[in-house]
Order: C-alpha cells, then sequence, then structure tokens
C-alpha cells in the first residue's frame, strides 16, 4: 500500500461490467512517483492525499462483488505524524 | 490500472486454448496528459477496444477478474475505453 494524491478524474463509458457506476480516479504517487488509475473505495476528492492498496487485494474493498482492479483508494488520509 | 494507447495488434495461431477468441493488442502506456512513456505491454481485450484508442489496463492476477478472463493465463486486461481524462 501507498500514499498518493488524487490528481484527476476518468471517465470512462465503454468499460467492463463490473466497473459500471464505480469512480475512476487519476492519482499520482507520493513523493513524485507515475500517475495510475485507481477505483475510489471511500468517496475521495480532488486534491486529497489517500491511501491506496494496490495488487490483487485492491479488489477486496468491493467484496463480494468481483471488481478487475489493482489499484482502490481504501481510505483518506487525515494527517501524518513521522520522525525524520 | 494504467492509461495506455493501442498501437498495435498479435496474432497467434498456437496458443493456450483458453485464450482462443481473445483480442490481443499491443498497447504504449502514457500520462495523463497523453504523451507516450517507456515500454511496452500485450493485453487481452474485453471491451472492443481499437487501434489508437486510449484505454485502462489492469494488470497481475486482477486481470482474471475482467469479462471473460476468469481462469484464463492472463496478467493485463484491457477493462475500459478512456472518454476523458481530467486533471485537477
Amino acid at each position: 500500500m501507498y500514499l498518493g494524491k488524487v490528481i484527476g478524474r476518468v471517465v470512462s463509458s465503454v468499460k467492463d461490467p463490473a466497473l459500471e457506476g464505480r469512480k475512476l480516479l487519476l492519482i499520482r504517487r507520493l513523493p513524485n512517483g507515475p500517475a495510475v488509475v485507481a477505483i475510489d473505495a471511500v468517496g475521495a476528492g480532488a486534491g486529497e492525499t489517500v491511501y491506496v492498496c494496490r495488487g490483487r487485494e485492491a479488489a477486496f474493498a468491493f467484496k463480494p462483488e468481483e471488481v478487475p482492479t489493482e489499484a482502490s483508494v481504501v481510505a483518506i488520509v487525515d494527517t501524518i505524524e513521522r520522525e525524520l | 490500472m494504467l492509461l495506455a494507447r493501442i498501437i498495435g495488434t498479435v496474432v497467434a495461431t498456437r496458443k493456450d486454448p483458453r485464450l482462443e477468441g481473445k483480442k490481443l493488442l499491443i498497447c504504449r502506456p502514457i500520462d495523463p496528459d497523453g504523451k507516450d512513456e517507456k515500454g511496452y505491454l500485450i493485453a487481452v481485450d474485453t471491451v472492443h477496444a481499437g487501434f489508437r484508442e486510449q484505454v485502462i489496463i489492469v494488470q497481475g492476477s486482477s486481470a482474471r477478474m475482467a469479462q471473460g478472463c476468469k481462469d484464463t493465463p492472463v496478467d493485463a486486461a484491457i477493462v475500459g475505453i478512456v472518454d476523458q481524462v481530467s486533471q485537477d
């Protein structure tokens, strides 16, 4: 899992039936990684720092439905505390 | 999942029987602005995408959850055709 920032949205009308009604977000992996497309599971919005689950486990956020995704937004970050 | 553009097709006669009838497309990853990135990948088409279209690709074992790909030897599947990418 990693932290990302919501930088945009992707609109797609022709898609897998299991993706119908799901929000596709464009996420930049922090601090400055590549942009990936992730499915929103928590209602995240523009500019928010989020927690992205990747791999096979990303689909578990939508159980019992089988959604073909390998990146899901599973949490919205409030604060981060860390030691330098 | 990745944004990519379709740049070609692959034809294979001898293949795993579970891949029969599936369209194999060569895709180049792109950034949100539509610029090409490095590399390419071959993905199974599940949404009838066409040449030069921007698509969403799901990679890894999750690709097997795409429509018609259950229990098939697939690790990259096209699951959507992009209409629009909006950046904040």
